[in-house]
This record gives C-alpha cells, structure tokens and sequence, in this order.
C-alpha cells in the first residue's frame, strides 16, 4: 500500500534522509521513531507529496511520486499541533475536503456527516459549531483525527500524535487512533518518540537513524531487541551510540 | 595601491553580494505575483472566501479610511485657503481641495491606510497558518494554498480598494467643505458649485484606478511574506513588517509610476 524506494532528501550540506526503503502491506500498522531532528518529518513529507525527495520513489495507494491533489482522496492525515483552520468552525474543518471539489457534499449531508465523524472520535454535536480556539489541545487533536477519516481513506498518517497531550489524554488518543485503524481497515504510518504510542499502535516498527531505517520489526520485539540504537531509544538512556547534543 | 586593493575588493564584493540579493529577492516577489495571477484564471474560484475576504478588506477597512480622508480633506482645506490667500486666489480652494483628494490624497493615504491594517493582518494570518502546518492540511486536503489564500485576498483588495476610494474621497471633500464654510467663509452652495464645477470624470476615476492597483500590491504583498514567513512568532513578525514596509514603499513607487503616465504633459 505505502512503497517508499531509496529516498534520498538534503537541505544543504545537511543529509536528511540517506536511503529510506521501506514497504507496508495493506491494514499494517507501522509506527516510525527516531530521536529530534532524525528526519521523520520529512519522511512524512516525502510520502505526502508535500516534499520531493533528491532521488528515490514513493508508491502510495497505487500512485507514484503523485502530489497532494491526486493523494488527497487515498489519506487521512493528522497533524502535530492538529492544524486546524481557525476561522472555520469545527464541523467545517472535519467535512473540509467533502465539500469541495468534483461529487462535493451539500451543507446538510457534510454536517451531518461531521457530527458522525466527530462521535466516533468521541465529541458530542455541541462541539461542530464551535471554533478551534475554543477547544482544548484533546479535543483539538480529536477534531483533527474525525477530519483525517472524514473521507474514510485507506491510507492514514499520523504525525506525533500525542504530543503536548497529558498522559491520560494521550492513551484515550493512542487508542482511538487503533481503534479507527482496525475498524477501517486502513493501512496507518505514525511517527513519533512517544513509546506509548507504540505499544498501542503498531503493529511493526522502524526506527529513523542517520537518514535510514537502522531497524524494522514486529512491535514486540522493539523492546526486547538487542541492537544498541534501538535498546537506548527506547529505554531513553543517555549512554549510547546516539549522541544527545543534536 | 596594494593595500588599498584588498579593502576595494571586499567593497565590490559586498556590493556585489547586496546586488545579487536584491535581485533575487525581486525576481522572487515578480515570480510570485506571476504565479498568483496565473492562479486567478484557474478554477475552482472559492467565492465564498472572496465574500469573506472583501468585508474584511473593504467593509472593516471603511472607519479608518473614512476618518483618514476627513482629517486630511479638512487639513487640505487650510493649506490651500493658506498658500492661495497670498495671491487673492483663495476661490480656488474648493477645487483644488477636491483635485488633491482624488487624484492624490484618497488614494495614497487611504491605500498606506489599508496597507497598515490589511497587509500586516494578511501576512500574520497566512505566515501563522503556515508556521502551524494549515498550509500543509490544506495541500493534503487537495486544495491549494495559492488558491485559497491569496487569490480571494488580492481579488478582494483589486475590488474592494476603488470603492475605499471613492468613499474616502468624498468624505475628504466634504471634510474640506466643513473647515471651507465653518472656519474660512465660504458660502456653502458655492463651495459645493466650485467642487463638482471643475472636477472632472478622469480626475476620480484615475484616482480609483490608482486604489485598484494599490489594493493589489498591498494584498500582493501580504501574501507573499505570509507564505514566504520564517518559524515561530520572530517569524510571522518579520514577515508582517516586512509586507507593510513592502506594501507602502510599492503604493508611493506606483502612485509616481501612474502619475506620470496619467497626467505626464
């Protein structure tokens, strides 16, 4: 479903990715860590079509190192600080891309449809007229998860999801986030250094070191791998082979 | 010689430097404008943005240009009463007041007036969005930013700007018309015969020629920063100073440029 073959990115003398490949099956669940500033933004870019990589191939529902317009309607993605629109209300956020373009939804079919949406995330309807500003970074983040499944995509992406989330509001995320993925039968990639985040979500993982994916496996064995990168990751040590002062 | 050499090279070389930057940074700007008005012609057209866009640029923009060109009417009004007094001819006044306003005046001010209230607010806005990842939300929801953003804003300002004008304008006439009858005499028929007597069609309609392009570059100019803004709040700060100082060294450059194509000998 996601393809990405030898992606090379640079910004300057700066090698950002050196060699990302990686392939995910249909309905996998793929969860990408790595440390600050290894890249994982930009692999997500790169697979998004909102950055084009140096060299390397982006498969993507079929699609080869298409644009946002033509993936548009194969994702769902949900933002870091969730980036919704401010001076839209809630409902029109979560029905954005339904109410645009070729087949677009009327206003009472794309309300009504958000007010679904906005269920299945956990909000009640009070909160489809309200504006993003009145909204707590929860509830802003589940806004921005209704709004990446409002089309039903078969592709979702997830960037730091639970970032800046108490640890409470964080699992209540990790899980919806599992539960919308197994219940769409989507095929999902997050990236994050959250290892919440990875219990709950993936089924495999990959981990983002020196422009590559140092490693890849089940989820399971994430924490049990003997591979020194991995180990100190994960445990978040500060003796190891990668340095703390990036 | 030869220690003056190393000194004259590194003179030339920043010079050099300042020059190449300069350039670029105009060919970027030109581009962009390229870019936009090639956006214009592409549908979808987001009208309903266009709708929200010309009451914020145009109906919220009206108290300060209004309260702009009455002051400035009125001020008129005393200087020419002032400096035609010294040769008898202060009849001039109502005329000359009214020339000033719409020819220069309405549309300068009123376009510096926007440029402050509308180019900061849209390269705050735009570069906000862009440091929070909307510009990014809104390219994977298949809709693209230029199309958007910044068409409804500079289609907006193009429309929204001449009919400042026009209302500026005559709120500074009649600015001049109050200080013309309350504070210097005149008569106040006659005030208003003299204005529409020798005002003529081009006289207004150059001056909302001039709002046209004016609320162009200052919308041009807004988004342009705002899509271009660096990360954080320095960020969106740089950018909105540099679209206002942009945006109102363009109107003066421009108004001089139309100027002398309109009313040039």
């Amino acid at each position: 479903m996601i393809r990405a073959d030898a992606l090379h990115k640079s910004f300057g003398a700066k090698t950002v990715l050196n060699g990302v490949s990686f392939d995910l099956p249909k309905g996998e669940s793929l969860v990408v860590i790595g440390g600050s500033g290894t890249g994982k933004s930009v692999l997500l870019k790169c697979l998004l079509g909102l950055e084009r990589p140096d060299s390397g191939h982006v498969t993507l529902a079929g699609l080869t190192d298409a644009g946002p317009r033509a993936l548009a309607p194969h994702i769902g993605m949900l933002f870091q600080g969730a980036a919704l629109f401010d001076s839209l209300p809630v409902w029109q956020n979560v029905a954005f891309r339904l109410m645009r373009g070729t087949g677009r939804m009327g206003k009472t079919e794309a309300k009504s449809l958000a007010i679904e949406k906005l269920a299945r995330v956990g909000l009640g309807p009070a909160t489809a007229d309200l504006y993003p500003a009145e909204l707590s970074g929860g509830m802003q983040k589940r806004v921005g998860l209704a709004r990446a499944i409002a089309g039903d995509p078969p592709v979702l992406f997830f960037d730091e999801p639970t970032a800046g989330l108490d640890p409470i509001m964080a699992s209540v995320i990790n899980r919806l986030i599992r539960s919308v993925v197994t219940e769409l039968g989507a095929t999902a990639l997050t990236i994050t250094h959250d290892m919440t985040t990875l219990r709950d979500v993936a089924d495999r993982v990959a981990m983002l070191h020196e422009g590559r994916f140092h490693w890849q496996g089940p989820a399971a064995e994430a924490f049990t791998s003997d591979d020194p990168v991995l180990r100190q990751f994960t445990r978040g040590e500060t003796e190891g082979p990668i340095p703390t002062l990036r | 010689m030869t220690s003056s050499s190393p000194v004259a090279a590194r003179l030339f070389g920043a010079t050099g430097r300042a020059t190449a930057n300069a350039m670029g940074a105009l060919g970027r700007f030109l581009g962009f404008a390229l870019q936009s008005l090639g956006w214009m012609l592409r549908p979808p057209f987001h009208l309903r943005e266009l709708g929200a866009q010309l009451m914020q640029i145009g109906w919220f923009s009206l108290p300060v240009v209004g309260m702009t060109a009455l002051f400035t009417g009125a001020a008129l009004a005393l200087q020419i009463f002032a400096g035609s007094a010294r040769y008898g001819a202060e009849f001039a006044v109502p005329s000359i007041t009214a020339i000033g306003m719409v020819r220069e005046l309405g549309p300068v001010l009123g376009g510096l007036m926007v440029a402050a209230r509308v180019a900061s607010s849209i390269a705050a806005e735009i570069g906000t969005m862009k440091v929070s990842e909307q510009l990014d939300a809104l390219r994977t929801l298949a809709v693209e930013p230029m199309q958007y953003l910044t068409v409804p804003r500079l289609v907006a300002a193009t429309l929204a700007m001449p009919v400042l004008v026009a209302v500026g304008d005559s709120i500074g006439i009649l600015g001049g018309y109050a200080v013309g009858v309350s504070r210097l005499g005149f008569d106040g028929p006659t005030y208003l015969h003299n204005t529409l007597d020798f005002l003529e069609f081009w006289d207004v309609a150059s001056g909302m020629v001039k709002g046209a392009v004016f609320g162009f570059l200052v919308a041009l100019s807004g988004c342009y920063f705002g899509m271009n803004s660096g990360r954080g709040a320095q960020g969106v700060g740089e950018a909105t100073k540099s679209a206002v100082v942009l945006a109102s060294v363009l109107i003066l450059a421009a108004n001089y440029l139309l100027t002398e194509a309109f009313f040039s000998a």
